[in-house]
């Protein structure tokens, strides 16, 4: 185990290094482009056997892992924002051909109007396209996640494209402190990849991608989403053997202060650590105050988000993005759904949508955020519409108008 | 080159029994190119008729290894499956040698698969890129596509009041990845099975990126009798609308040149496609369309310095 600084974008191309995937097939984009520079320069060192195939868009590069994985290689690739918007065509199919590619995201918001900073928006809107997707709140799980993501999306009986995502610049381009792992450990704790199928194999020919009709498509969605729900039930096991490797104990969520909280704030990615500072700050205050963070957000932590609410008297979700025409974001709906039907059906959950476009979500707009819910557990009164946080011409907590007007 | 006895004897690879229409000439391209590849192979398709006639769950007319993906995008695929077959090789976890060969139709090929097989030819992929030309997007439904010849008549190109067809004269693929700079590019026609046997074999002798642009009549989209179309893909290099030649290494050489150049309306006057041409308004677009095929015909004996 080495100790090195380095930033979400490093983290990722440090672990894609060890894992010396077959194929890389890659496109740049801001903010994965420094990601994709540092892995060129592993291929240009020697230090990896990777071929790595620059191609002229990312549907071509999902396009590409896509048929080296069906070939039987170890394939990945990494993208952000219009990328991945790009590849959503693809995405649906490597997920249909059960192509346990993985895939880093480095989470970027979606044009118009362009921007290049962070956001769920582009990772959000893949949610549902049958990728497993797992959240890093720093470079070190940005690391950790890429590693465990090759023995999910590999496991026989999940074998599922896997996102792992950071939040862009917040995380990609930030220098941390990351312990890594010696290059052995990861060699056998991913082990060799040998697929059962592969189209290399000329001497036992296989059709992959028939046209599948009526009689047969839906038995075909079905065993998908069974995947998905093997992959709820193992995804566990393989955090555990990595902790084994690394002392670093993952879940697909992580409490903070939430035995005794009343008010429990839920958010992915890199939100999450601040929301913990003022977790700390507000407990010292006497507030009893918790957070969730999701880290596996697909397949959708139901039980666990269950039960860590089961003692909260009020909730907030924090969405950076926005569901349009729906009624709340998008994480919101999911925790709204999984507490549906329980006895915590008429717990206060309350949606925060903020941080568009990477605009700064600071420890006082989450103390606040805590404040509105205190209130909102006190009144009873609980906002039924998304509050939007951060935001020019939305009220806050206080009641106070933030001016429209924009300073240069 | 393999003659007609050892084709016939060797083990077919795209089988009977799919679910082409009668008389359908791409699916006989498919099979003499697949007969012309005395290698182990893997085969990848974009969508379109071939794709979706060979194969159906569970069945599958390919005793290949087969991946179809999506329409525009099977050069990407190819490139990534050929780079697998080197990391692979690399790591000696397979010894044997494998072609990998991408097939398209005109649309997935000409349009919306054109930036994917640019992006495959110039990064030198060791794959032979076929594409098997019927001249409109016949799976669904005969819609024009840039491969359709000028005036004809597309569910999207109909003739109406003011409107003769198709407005533009095909693109120029053939030329277009000539102008890559890859190893190898050839033009075959369906009708000559001794032809584009030897453009398969000669392009899977050579290393990097190779286009077959392989002429297919559709019986349904060019609208004639199904027992035609060899006659058709035969008068289409008799006329010179689709002359056969191959660019190697940049060298051009035609393979066939007709003795006696026949009027491209010996071509037209066999498809429902062209027949609202034969009113003696409509004259002066079969005189356009001459003059077109001359122009290119022209071109392509100053290039290969005939
Ligand atoms: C992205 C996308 N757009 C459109 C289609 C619909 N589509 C499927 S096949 C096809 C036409 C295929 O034409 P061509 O490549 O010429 O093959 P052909 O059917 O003529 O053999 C179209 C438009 C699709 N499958 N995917
Ligand atoms: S529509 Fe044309 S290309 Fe398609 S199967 Fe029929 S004859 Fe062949
Ligand atoms: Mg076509």
């Amino acid at each position: 185990m080495k100790v090195k600084a380095l930033t979400g974008n490093e983290a990722v191309a440090e672990a894609m290094r060890q894992i010396n995937p077959d194929v890389v097939a890659a496109y740049p984009i801001t903010p994965q482009t420094e990601l994709m520079h540092k892995f060129t320069e592993f291929v240009a060192d020697g230090l990896v056997d990777t071929e790595m195939i620059l191609v002229e868009s990312e549907h071509s590069a999902l396009s590409a892992t896509v048929g080296a994985s069906a070939a039987g290689a170890r394939a990945m690739t990494a993208t952000s924002s219009q990328g991945l918007a790009l590849m959503w065509e693809i995405l649906y199919i490597a997920a249909g051909l059960r192509l346990p590619i993985v895939m880093a995201v480095i989470n970027r918001a979606l044009s118009a109007p362009i921007n290049i900073h962070g956001d769920h928006s582009d990772t959000m809107g893949a949610r549902d396209s049958g990728w497993i997707q797992i959240f890093s709140e720093n470079s070190q799980e940005a690391y950790d996640n890429t590693i465990i993501a090759v023995r999910i999306a590999e496991h026989p009986e999940i074998l599922l494209p896997v996102m792992v995502t950071m939040d862009g610049f917040i995380i990609s381009h930030t220098m941390e402190r990351v312990e890594v792992l010696d290059d052995e450990v990861v060699k056998s704790f991913i082990g060799e990849y040998n697929p059962k199928y592969k189209l290399l194999d000329v001497k036992n020919p296989v059709t992959f991608g028939p046209l599948d009709l009526q009689d047969y498509y839906f038995e075909h969605k079905r065993a998908q989403a069974e995947a998905m729900e093997n992959a709820y039930k193992l995804i566990r096991e393989i955090d555990e053997e990595y902790y084994k490797i690394s002392g670093r104990k993952y879940a697909y969520v992580e409490p903070y202060e939430i035995d005794d909280a009343e008010t429990v704030l839920i958010s992915l990615g890199s939100t999450a650590g601040t929301i913990k500072d003022v977790v700390d700050e507000l407990r010292l205050r006497g507030m009893k105050v918790g957070a969730l963070k999701i880290r596996v957000y697909r397949p959708f932590p139901r039980d666990e988000v269950k039960e860590y609410l089961s003692n909260a008297s009020v909730v907030g979700v924090m969405d950076r993005s926005i569901a349009f025409g729906s009624v709340c974001g998008p994480v919101c709906l999911d925790v709204k759904a999984v507490l549906q039907g329980t006895k915590m059906a008429n717990l206060p959950v309350v949606n925060y949508i903020y941080g568009l476009g990477g605009r700064d979500i600071s420890p006082k707009d989450i103390e606040k955020i805590f404040f509105e819910l205190e209130k909102v557990k006190i009144t009873g009164e609980v906002p039924n519409l998304p509050r939007y946080v951060g935001v020019r011409g939305e009220e806050d907590y206080v009641g106070e108008k933030k001016g429209f007007k924009i300073k240069n | 080159m393999a003659n007609l006895k050892e084709l016939s004897q060797r083990e077919v690879k795209f089988t009977a029994g799919h679910r082409a229409c009668a008389g359908c000439l791409p699916a006989v391209a498919l099979r003499q190119v697949t007969l012309s590849v005395n290698y182990p192979c893997v085969v990848g398709f974009a969508t379109g008729c071939m794709e979706v006639v060979s194969t159906i769950f569970p069945y599958t007319a390919w005793k290949v290894p087969y991946i179809h993906v999506a329409f525009e995008n099977v050069a990407a695929v190819m490139s990534g499956v050929e780079s697998a077959y080197k990391a692979l090789k690399k790591k000696g976890k397979i010894d044997e040698e494998i072609k990998i060969i991408a097939f398209g139709g005109d649309g997935g090929t000409y349009d919306i698969g054109f930036q994917a097989l640019s992006g495959m030819a110039e990064r030198g992929h060791d794959v032979l890129y076929i594409c098997y030309n019927n001249e409109a997007y016949m799976n669904t439904g005969i819609q024009r596509s840039s491969a359709t010849p000028f005036a004809a008549q597309t569910s999207t190109t109909p003739v109406g009041a003011v409107e003769f067809g198709k407005k533009q004269f095909p693109k120029d693929l053939t030329q277009i990845m000539a102008a890559h700079g890859i190893p190898y590019v050839a033009q075959a026609s369906v009708h000559n099975w001794k032809d584009l046997n030897m453009k398969v074999e000669k392009a899977l002798s050579i290393k990097g990126p190779k286009f077959i642009n392989i002429l297919a009549p559709c019986t349904l989209g060019w609208r004639y009798p199904a027992e035609k179309g060899i006659e058709i893909a035969k008068l289409a290099v008799e006329t010179c609308v689709w002359p056969l030649y191959e660019v190697e290494n940049g060298k051009y050489k035609i393979n066939y040149k007709p003795r006696e150049k026949k009027p491209v309306v010996e071509w037209l006057k066999l498809q429902g496609r062209f027949s609202h041409l034969f009113k003696p308004e409509n004259q002066h677009l079969i005189d356009e369309i001459q003059k077109e095929v001359d122009r290119r015909w022209t071109r392509l004996l100053e290039l290969a310095g005939a």
